[in-house]
């Protein structure tokens, strides 16, 4: 379903964040957001997760307004939230972990059914099934975080600097996860500060800054921008390319 | 070039994990030293073992010629020894100029006194127009962003003189075009006679900036030599870089 932000004003403390900002996510695309920090691209997430109240504007999903509402609720209504930290129990099994994505669906044959779909999908996962998460490299880690975002079917997918601390290898792992992705009906918003390889897995991209979005377009357009790339993504020289399959 | 850090055969282990296994490297004076290898190879680890916020299990650590018997974070800072975090360790209840100028270096009494010099507080206003930070400069640190967090790390560790920084994935999470002004910094100081330990996934940025480099492993060196080299190493394509 579509995520519409409108005039969102949202922030910490006394000061404001997000400054007036209008976005549009499509399903079935990934929506990368760049920009440089303290730009609010994380603050955007929070406040579609219901993490932080916007203090002006709208947010809807689909036709619905969903502006100021729980993240429980939001997580009834599809939205989920992976972190920019590493959340995963690392001394529970990856089974464990994926099905903790589960917890809050009383059903648990559907969340057994369910991760085993996922499961499908994500090879490394059934083979590692009853390793211990904390045994996994960085960006297996990330991929079974990804996984257990999808327990619940979501609609929306809020995925925040998925790459962050990987090696390259681990990183490479990552993108193709994301790439795997696109075109699977979510509507995926991505914060990357590796941009070029966020915008690269991209259908869209949103440049933002101080607080409002400054460009927006098709990712590939983004990075052929030749004022985006001198002001947001540096030389082109000091961003690891990814190995996307 | 003399051997400003010596580590020898450290050892450090987490319950039955073996996280830094016999490791011996030297960090010569006057380079920018690159530490590289796989997440869980024990990277940060040796930071934590050199900079004494864990005791190693055997093995011994030289700073600036002096064995290190019982390695303290206070008395290495002091002799010229800092480091940053992977996530970055700021005072969040102080305002961002608050915390550069507590990074400044002072003896006991002065830092009771809190008395910056007019030069500092000119250096500490430059390093927030660098890291785009003059706006915050009376925010809480609290209400960065992570990647804010990292820079105003970065720039607490140029408030000090130091002879030896130690840098934990300095371009993490920060935005491309900040991270050249970080490389700029680190060229910078290195020219002034500053050495750097730099642990960094960015290869770009490591291939750019640092002679030599060491490859960790499983808590063990590798590999160590220029980056280009070991681009072609097998054992380094394996462990960390991929096909």
């Amino acid at each position: 379903m579509r995520i519409e932000l409108k005039d969102v004003v949202a922030g910490y403390g006394f000061g404001d964040v997000l400054r007036g900002l209008n976005l549009v996510a499509e399903p079935g695309e990934i929506t990368c957001l760049i920009g440089p920090n303290g730009a609010g691209k994380s603050t955007v997430l929070r406040a579609v997760s219901g993490l932080l109240r916007p203090r002006q504007g709208s947010i809807h999903l689909g036709d619905t307004e969903i502006t100021g509402e729980s993240p429980r609720r939001l997580l009834s209504l599809g939205i989920v939230h992976v972190p920019q930290e590493r959340s995963l129990f690392p001394l529970m099994t990856v089974w464990e972990n994926l099905t903790l994505g589960g917890y809050v669906n009383r059903d648990r044959k559907a969340v057994r059914r369910r991760a085993e779909e996922l499961a499908e999908r994500f090879p490394l996962i059934a083979e590692r099934r009853r390793e211990r998460a904390g045994s996994l490299s960085g960006g297996e880690q990330k991929t079974v975080e990804i996984a257990r975002a999808l327990m619940l079917d979501p609609k929306v997918l809020l995925i925040d600097e998925p790459s962050i601390g990987l090696a390259p290898k681990a990183r490479s792992e990552v993108f193709a996860t994301l790439s795997s992705l696109s075109g699977g009906g979510w509507t995926i918003l991505l914060v990357e500060q590796n941009a070029r390889s966020g915008l690269a897995v991209a259908q869209q991209g949103a440049v933002l800054d101080g607080g409002v979005v400054k460009h927006t377009g098709p990712g590939s357009k983004l990075l052929e921008d030749p004022e985006v790339g001198r002001l947001y993504l540096g030389a082109g020289r000091n961003v690891a390319p990814a190995r996307v399959s | 070039m003399s051997a400003l850090l010596e580590v020898d055969t450290a050892c450090k282990r987490f319950g039955g994990v073996v996280a830094v296994d016999e490791c011996s490297f030297t960090v010569e004076e006057g380079t920018i030293t690159g530490l590289i290898g796989p997440n869980g190879s024990g990277k940060t680890t040796v930071f934590n073992l050199v900079t004494g916020y864990l005791p190693a299990d055997s093995g011994q650590i030289r700073f600036a010629g002096r064995a290190e018997r019982r390695p303290d974070p206070t008395r290495l800072a002091r002799r010229g020894l800092i480091r940053t975090f992977q996530q970055a360790r700021v005072f969040p209840n102080l305002t961002v100029l608050e915390n550069l100028a507590l990074a400044v270096p002072h003896s006991m009494l002065g830092a009771v006194r809190a008395r910056i010099s007019p030069a500092e507080r000119i250096h500490g206003e430059e390093l927030l127009a660098d890291f785009n930070l003059t706006a915050h400069a009376t925010t809480l640190a609290a209400e960065l962003s992570f990647g804010q967090r990292k820079l105003l790390e970065f720039a607490a560790t140029l408030m000090g003189r130091p002879r030896l920084v130690l840098l934990d994935e300095p371009a993490a999470g920060v935005n491309p075009v900040l991270i050249e002004t970080i490389e700029r910094h680190i060229r910078r100081l290195n020219a002034d006679g500053l050495t750097f330990l730099v642990v960094e996934h960015d290869m770009p940025l490591v291939m750019r900036l640092c002679e030599p480099v060491i490859v960790l492993d499983r808590g063990r060196k590798i590999a160590e030599g220029a980056a280009a080299d070991l681009q072609r190493d097998q054992r380094v394509l394996d462990a960390y870089l991929g096909d």
